[in-house]
């Protein structure tokens, strides 16, 4: 029963953890624009920050072959070929780490060609951490409750 | 492991047993089933290796890249590993054409009713496995090897055909030399981490009543009978505890003229707390899976190209600094880290008592659950993002412009893209919980009270730490 209502409490502390709204920065009412250069097999820069709610440009350039980019979570893709840059723009709406990819098939490492756009404050990777946290506390309590019995097997 | 389990003896028990369901016996002790699966991935086996030799170099557009490395990968680690264990063993399509040339035969049982360790076998030498090489050390071994060249492995056709005909010439040719699957057992370079995480696995296969085993003197099931061979991974199912080493290929099922053998579902992990089957060897291979988990991310998942060129064999300065890091990473560095928690873990609890070194391989089985979950996560990261390019290479296998569904036009497109993280997040805690619900089980055979809860303490520290370094790579910002 002690176990029941242990896992019943921190069931109820995850729940909080995942759903509770956290205080969110007033959004940006300003744009910004982020020049991307692609090359076999990484973009410049490799990680993109923005904060969350800000109108974001992205402008890719190739530097050797035909290049596309994909922002994961978004559904942005846009393609670019040397010397002809591409560009969109998108409100950054969504918080956290969302993967760019290559989309346009220009090499054997080609499906790892692969960069971050951080929509600051990462909250998921946040509620992440303290996810991890309560789970290790609560499975310390439950295990530790159940510890009063004698050891299972002793070895020499 | 369920956590609501009691910890102790209460958690050996057996669990539903699936072959009291007359279809599912009656399925499991067909004969032709072993075949007719390993037949059908044979055939699938056959047009991945001729793609990745003969097809287009584009990875992405050619069978043996997308059909091996991400559909086949993605079913093997996200389901038939975790759920099934040694379930792909069944199947698996690399020991085939050895065994059948060691058998003579496709199905039919042998006609004398034995293929015993003499080399009853009417082809192929029939010898022994030395004792020097038995265990997981080759496997070991032989893992790292294409660890180390995976980036080129993973991309590159040509790579990935002869890697799997290399797979295949060796297993036959081992078959030719040694009995039965010596080579599954103690080479096959997947079959080592197949075997550690099968010991997490819900599905286990066990003698009913070991008493009846006990009595009964032929041993069909490891001698085999007119019924079916024996074991054919060299297994004593009468002794076996432990998933690490049995194929499910349910010879012994067939065999057991008491009708002694069962296939039960029961709570994961059971396998990691028999005391008697810790060893080094499978120890490293905790640490070296758990490692790989970690490396691949930064590499193949990472922003940073140079790493991927020098992984890829671009540079060879560069890959010899790759290969000198991972390697010190999976033998030394994560090896070293456990042993010095090991002996914090030790202090803790007050077991001096208790030799450091058998410490550190019996906590090193609470990676399994973490270590399975990470790669869980890293495969989640790759397998929605490419899955759609399997539709275009169904109907273009290799890459010559054929259209054999009407799919080759399908476009490239992520799936799931925006749920993957919170997916991987949820595969983590939850292995993180079982790793840490492991460690305990294990510390509880040592010691128990305060004791044993001081030694969880530091582990559970470990593990969090360890989890939340995997969150970090795949929630958190690289730079």
């Amino acid at each position: 029963m002690r176990r029941l209502i242990v896992v019943a409490v921190f069931l109820a502390l995850g729940g909080v953890v995942l759903f509770a709204p956290w205080p969110a920065p007033a959004p940006s009412q300003a744009g910004r624009e982020i020049v991307v250069r692609a090359r076999q097999y990484a973009y410049a820069p490799g990680v993109l920050r923005v904060p969350k709610g800000e109108q974001v440009t992205l402008v890719l350039e190739a530097e050797d072959v035909t290049h596309g980019l994909y922002v994961d979570g978004y559904g942005v893709d846009l393609v670019a070929i040397p010397g002809r840059p591409a560009h969109k723009s998108f409100v950054a709406d969504r918080s956290g780490k969302f993967q760019l990819r290559c989309s346009q098939v220009c090499g054997s490492l080609h499906p790892f060609m692969l960069g971050e756009l951080i929509v600051e404050p990462n909250y998921p990777f946040w509620r992440a951490v303290a996810l991890t946290i309560l789970a290790t506390a609560g499975t310390l309590v439950f295990l530790i409750i159940g510890n009063a019995r004698p050891p299972r097997e002793v070895c020499p | 492991m369920s956590l609501l389990a009691p910890p102790g003896p209460a958690m050996s028990a057996k669990g539903v047993e699936l072959t009291r369901w007359p279809a599912v016996l009656g399925l499991l002790k067909q004969r032709a089933l072993n075949w007719l699966s390993m037949s059908l991935s044979l055939v699938g086996f056959a047009v991945a290796v001729l793609a990745a030799l003969y097809g287009t170099p584009v990875g992405s557009a050619n069978f043996g890249i997308v059909f091996v490395w991400i559909v086949w990968w993605g079913l093997f680690m996200c389901i038939l590993l975790p759920l099934g264990g040694r379930a792909w063993c069944l199947v698996c399509p690399v020991p085939a054409p050895g065994e059948w040339v060691q058998r003579g035969a496709l199905v039919r049982p042998p006609e004398d009713g034995r293929n015993g360790s003499s080399g009853a076998s009417p082809f192929g030498l029939g010898w022994r496995w030395p004792a020097r090489l038995r265990g997981i050390w080759l496997q070991n071994i032989g893992f790292l090897g294409v660890a180390l060249f995976s980036t080129v492995i993973l991309t590159q056709p040509w790579a990935t055909g002869w890697a799997l005909l290399g797979f295949l010439v060796v297993a036959l040719g081992l078959a030719l030399l040694f009995e039965r699957r010596s080579f599954c057992r103690y080479v096959c370079p997947v079959g080592g981490f197949i075997g550690l995480y099968a010991m997490f696995s819900p599905l286990e296969l066990r003698v009913r009543d070991p008493a009846v085993c006990r009595e009964h003197r032929t041993k069909d099931c490891y001698l085999g009978n007119a019924a079916g061979y024996g074991c054919p991974w060299m297994e004593q199912p009468w002794q076996m505890d432990r998933n690490a080493y049995c194929g499910l290929c349910g010879e012994c099922l067939r065999t057991c003229p008491k009708d002694n053998v069962r296939v039960s579902l029961r709570l994961p992990g059971l396998d990691l707390l028999v005391v008697r089957g810790w060893r080094l060897d499978e120890a490293y291979k905790a640490f070296i899976m758990l490692a790989c988990a970690a490396i691949y991310p930064v590499v193949l998942l990472g922003p940073w190209g140079w790493l991927k060129s020098w992984a890829d064999l671009a540079w060879l300065p560069g890959f010899g600094l790759y290969a000198a890091a991972f390697l010190a990473l999976n033998l030394a560095a994560v090896p070293g880290a456990h042993l010095g928690i090991a002996a914090l873990t030790r202090r803790a609890a007050g077991l001096r008592e208790v030799p450091l070194q058998r410490l550190f391989v019996a906590l090193a089985y609470s990676l399994v659950p973490l270590g399975l979950a990470a790669w869980l996560a890293f495969t989640l990261s790759f397998v929605f993002a490419n899955g759609s390019y399997a539709l275009p290479v169904l109907s273009d296998p290799f890459g010559w412009g054929w259209n054999l569904l009407g799919t080759r036009e399908f476009a490239w497109r992520p799936w799931a893209a925006g749920w993957v993280p919170s997916l991987q997040a949820a595969v983590l805690v939850a292995g993180m919980v079982c790793a840490i619900k492991t460690s305990d089980g294990i510390l509880r055979t040592f010691v128990g009270g305060r004791r044993a809860v001081r030694g969880l303490l530091v582990q559970a520290a470990m593990l969090t730490a360890e989890t939340l370094a995997f969150l970090w790579l795949y929630l958190g910002a690289s730079a």
